[in-house]
């Protein structure tokens, strides 16, 4: 018997949509954000009647998001997209606007995993460094140096593009 | 340096949840489905479980929508999610029996929000046919309590499952309306669905 009140899942999902999609959006793009976020509440409602606590239910739904954010580059990596659609998502402009999110989640998505999931978590899903330490199954420390890291390489990049015309 | 979140384009996350909230209900991972049916004696709430019907609830009688489904995620399980298309049968009997179409509701229904001498009760009720109407006593004898005709009406005011449950049915045993679930308005007009002659 689970031992935690939870809401009725409808309001749990109802509640933490926009942050779910925004974190997606973040780390897979949005392209690949709809399915991620389907999989992410699909698989959240299987555990559901299995929880055994609500004090963090937003902490617990984006770490599985993080993981569906995880296949979705996993995936990736074993079918790397044509030439041609490569070209067009690196052209700053055109992602720009198919993401809408602007170029700097493009420039995250390209980091080393362990610092593009601490920054999408860190600043697209909005968790504390405590949170993303138990999401990644890591420490504290490492978490900050990662998302310190990350931020260190994304400065440098910037720095080296020239400004647009 | 800051990395402000992806801008979200409005109404985006909601529609993706309602299509995420479907394909659970398609892929019978919910164990709880719910839906608003208008009516004309206000806005409902029908609750279904596998084993059908469980809750019809007066939405702003029953302190509305989040308590009614909170009530429910206590007592059965908090696998509930919104999916209308799931109660079409629901909502279409519900549809035929106000506008006069339809006498007897060809639901399964769900029991379990009731337990012991209330469902007794409940389920003597759910007998008392289309057009007549029965006493809190003659509820009370026929569910094995001639006494407990108090009970008897306690047991109709916490019927889970009303209109298709005719507690309406049940008055007084002088002849007054007694209480009711939904308010005496709604006994009222139900009555006069089924019976127009007597309760216009």
């Amino acid at each position: 018997m689970p031992t935690a009140h939870l809401p009725p899942f409808q309001r749990f999902l109802d509640t933490h949509r926009d942050d779910v999609l925004r974190f997606l959006i973040a780390s897979v793009g949005r392209h690949d954000a709809d399915d991620a976020f389907q999989e992410t509440f699909l698989s959240a409602l299987r555990a559901y009647p299995r929880l055994t606590s609500n004090s963090n239910l937003r902490g617990w739904v984006l770490t599985i998001a993080h993981r569906k954010a995880i296949d979705v580059h996993r995936a990736r990596r074993r079918n790397p997209l044509p030439v041609a659609e490569v070209r067009e998502r690196v052209d700053g402009s055109a992602s720009a606007t198919a993401d809408g999110a602007g170029d700097h989640w493009e420039r995250v998505r390209a980091l080393p995993p362990r610092q593009r999931e601490v920054l999408t978590l860190r600043y697209g899903a909005d968790l504390t460094h405590g949170e993303i330490a138990s999401a990644l199954g890591c420490s504290e420390e490492a978490a900050r140096r990662a998302a310190a890291d990350g931020l260190k390489t994304l400065r440098e990049e910037l720095r080296d593009v020239p400004a647009t015309p | 340096m800051s990395l402000p979140p992806p801008d979200l384009v409005p109404g985006e996350a909601a529609a993706l949840a309602a299509r995420t909230s479907a394909r659970a209900a398609d892929e019978g991972l919910a164990q709880i489905v719910y839906a608003r049916v208008d009516s004309p004696v206000g806005q409902l709430v029908a609750v279904s479980t596998p084993r059908g019907l469980a809750r019809i609830a007066y939405e702003l009688e029953n302190g509305g929508l989040d308590s009614i489904l909170d009530d429910v995620a206590l007592k059965l399980s908090p696998s509930i999610i919104e999916a209308p298309a799931r109660l079409d049968d629901v909502r279409r009997e519900l549809e035929e029996y106000f506008e006069g179409r339809r006498q007897n509701f060809d639901l399964a229904l769900d029991w379990s929000l009731t337990t012991g001498f209330r469902r007794r009760v409940l389920q003597q009720c759910a007998r008392i046919p289309f057009g007549a109407t029965s006493t809190y006593k003659e509820m009370a004898i026929a569910a094995g309590s001639p006494r407990a005709f108090r009970a008897a009406g306690g047991a109709l005011g916490s019927n889970p499952i009303p209109i298709v449950v005719p507690c309406h049915r049940v008055l007084a045993t002088g002849g007054g309306l007694g209480g009711y679930t939904g308010g005496l308005d709604r006994k009222r007009k139900l009555l006069s669905i089924e019976a127009p002659t007597l309760f216009a």
